[in-house]
């Protein structure tokens, strides 16, 4: 996109139809770090990867839980995507206090987009710069969504934003069909390959990335490291996919990394904070 | 500020309640729950009204009965219109069960009560929803609880024992009518604000039934009533 004379603010419309600030937030979405939702019948998965400005800081929040049954991952601009987290908190404690009953995850989705669609219509407002992907459970099922900063809202069985998140969607759009009937652990699974292929062959470690999940019978919750690398392991998701040859050949070992690992892709030190 | 309760002359509360409705029974029975009601508006200690319904649905999972001033009733339907207007423009496939009709009102009798301004009834709200069934009172102070039997009034006094005693897991539709008419008589007989015309309304997973008027067979011809007075030294 290039700057243009329509693009100054959210009320001006380019002639062909467009709101350039609204596009460009839906821009910082893309270059916030990947976040990943999938979801079966009874469970949603939410994964996300979690990358430190510099060893010595820890690493962004990006997955919030709103309510036992609802969470949210985001991308983008994280300071947007907290405030908007403690509304949809607010939401569900309202609703939970006057209806002694869980908010539907479809009406908390349609409160936000059209939280962000004012922004999208006032002068004195930006729209949020944060893309979230809210999971959760009602009397329906298993329900996973995608809030724009556009104010538009979509249903997923599986989706990915942020960064290199195409990589990712490329994997779930293989495999996608089979979710609905997907265990809890196989949906897990499937959410940490995604996840792999967004780091473009850098080292998936339970300090890279933060998986949660909620289901039937299970409240929301973020797994604990442990867990996570134990599940890593678990599925050898250490490098690239062990080749399917047992070659006798000792030093092409299954685990070994292929060259680039090690280097930082250039785009991410362009990274600026407010982004990660 | 405001002075804390105001004086008599400009306020606009509740004080006292001027046309009310008497006892509202309701058991959960086989396929779902069973209100009975009479049809009574009492204007003090006169019977002044004889057709009042006081039992309607709410949406498409509950019905509500309700005892205490007519007029607050009235309201209290329009508030619950509303919010299941409000719920059906939704237009999502979700909608208010019983529990959370009963929480909405709750939250609403007891604010009143808390501005000094209540809604003089104590309610009954039941239904069924996703096979679940529901059944639970809310009054004019915001006290609510759910049981397999409430009553509301007298009925807490007369009816409760009776059910306490017979009431049992799935009834049938006739043995819980039958129960049903067991309280509505001896409150016929000892509640003066009843009047001899009743409803029964069922719900159940398919939908709301409120029957036509009918009335109670009496029998005054019990000893008990022949001398009321024969026990009672000083009485006439």
């Amino acid at each position: 996109m290039f700057r243009n004379q329509y693009d100054t603010d959210v009320t001006t419309w380019s002639p062909a139809g467009r709101l350039f600030q609204v596009e460009y937030a839906m821009e910082a979405v893309k270059q916030g770090s990947a976040a990943i939702g999938l979801r079966s019948k009874t469970h949603v998965v939410l994964a996300c990867v979690n990358k430190a400005s510099s060893e010595l800081s820890s690493h962004q929040k990006k997955i919030f839980k709103v309510d036992d049954h609802i969470g949210v991952s985001i991308a983008g601009l994280t300071a947007d995507g907290r405030v908007l987290s403690r509304y949809m908190r607010n939401e569900c404690i309202n609703y939970s206090y006057t209806y002694e009953s869980p908010l539907p995850v479809g009406r908390l989705v349609v409160q936000l987009a059209d939280k962000a669609q004012v922004c999208t219509q006032r002068s004195w407002k930006r729209p949020y710069g944060v893309g979230l992907l809210v999971g959760g459970l009602d009397e329906s099922g298993a329900h996973l969504y995608y809030n724009c900063p556009s104010g538009n809202y979509f249903e997923y069985q599986a989706f990915a934003i942020g960064s290199r998140s195409q990589a990712a969607k490329t994997y779930l759009e293989r495999k996608f069909e089979g979710f609905t009937e997907s265990s809890r652990e196989n949906l897990i699974k499937d959410a940490l390959f995604a996840l792999r292929e967004t780091l473009q062959g850098e080292k998936l470690t339970s300090s890279t990335c933060t998986i949660a999940v909620v289901g039937v019978g299970e409240a929301f919750h973020i797994l604990d490291q442990e867990t996570v690398q134990s599940l890593i392991n678990e599925f050898e998701i250490v490098g690239e996919e062990p080749p399917a040859d047992e070659a006798t050949v000792p030093d092409q070992g299954g685990v070994a990394e292929p060259g680039p690992a090690d280097q930082g892709t250039p785009t991410d030190q362009g990274v600026t904070p407010m982004d990660v | 500020m405001n002075n804390l309760i105001g004086s008599d002359a400009d306020s606009q509360r509740t004080l006292y309640p001027y046309v009310t409705g008497t006892s509202v029974v309701g058991i959960k029975y086989k396929d779902g729950i069973l209100l009975a009601a009479d049809m009574g508006g009492s204007y003090g200690s006169t019977l002044r009204y004889k057709t009042v319904e006081r039992m309607k649905s709410v949406g498409k999972h509950s019905i509500i009965g309700a005892s205490g001033e007519i007029s607050d009733f009235q309201e209290i339907m329009r508030y619950l219109d509303e919010l299941i207007l409000y719920d059906n423009m939704w237009d999502d496939g979700n909608s208010f069960g019983p529990k959370e009709v009963h929480n909405y009102l709750t939250r609403v009798m007891y604010n009143r009560r808390n501005k000094f301004n209540p809604l003089w009834n104590s309610l009954v709200l039941g239904g069924v929803k996703n096979g679940q069934k529901y059944l639970g009172t809310v009054n004019m102070i915001g006290v609510h609880y759910e049981d397999n039997h409430v009553a509301t009034g007298f009925g807490n006094h007369l009816s409760r024992p009776i059910l306490r005693d017979e009431w049992h897991e799935n009834l049938t539709f006739e043995e819980g009518v039958k129960l049903l008419e067991k309280c509505m008589r001896v409150l016929l007989y000892r509640d003066r604000s009843a009047v001899n015309k009743l409803q029964i309304a069922k719900i159940t997973e398919e939908g709301v039934t409120i029957s036509q008027p009918y009335s109670l067979k009496t029998f005054w011809n019990f000893a008990a009533f022949q001398n009321p007075t024969v026990g009672a030294e000083g009485s006439w």
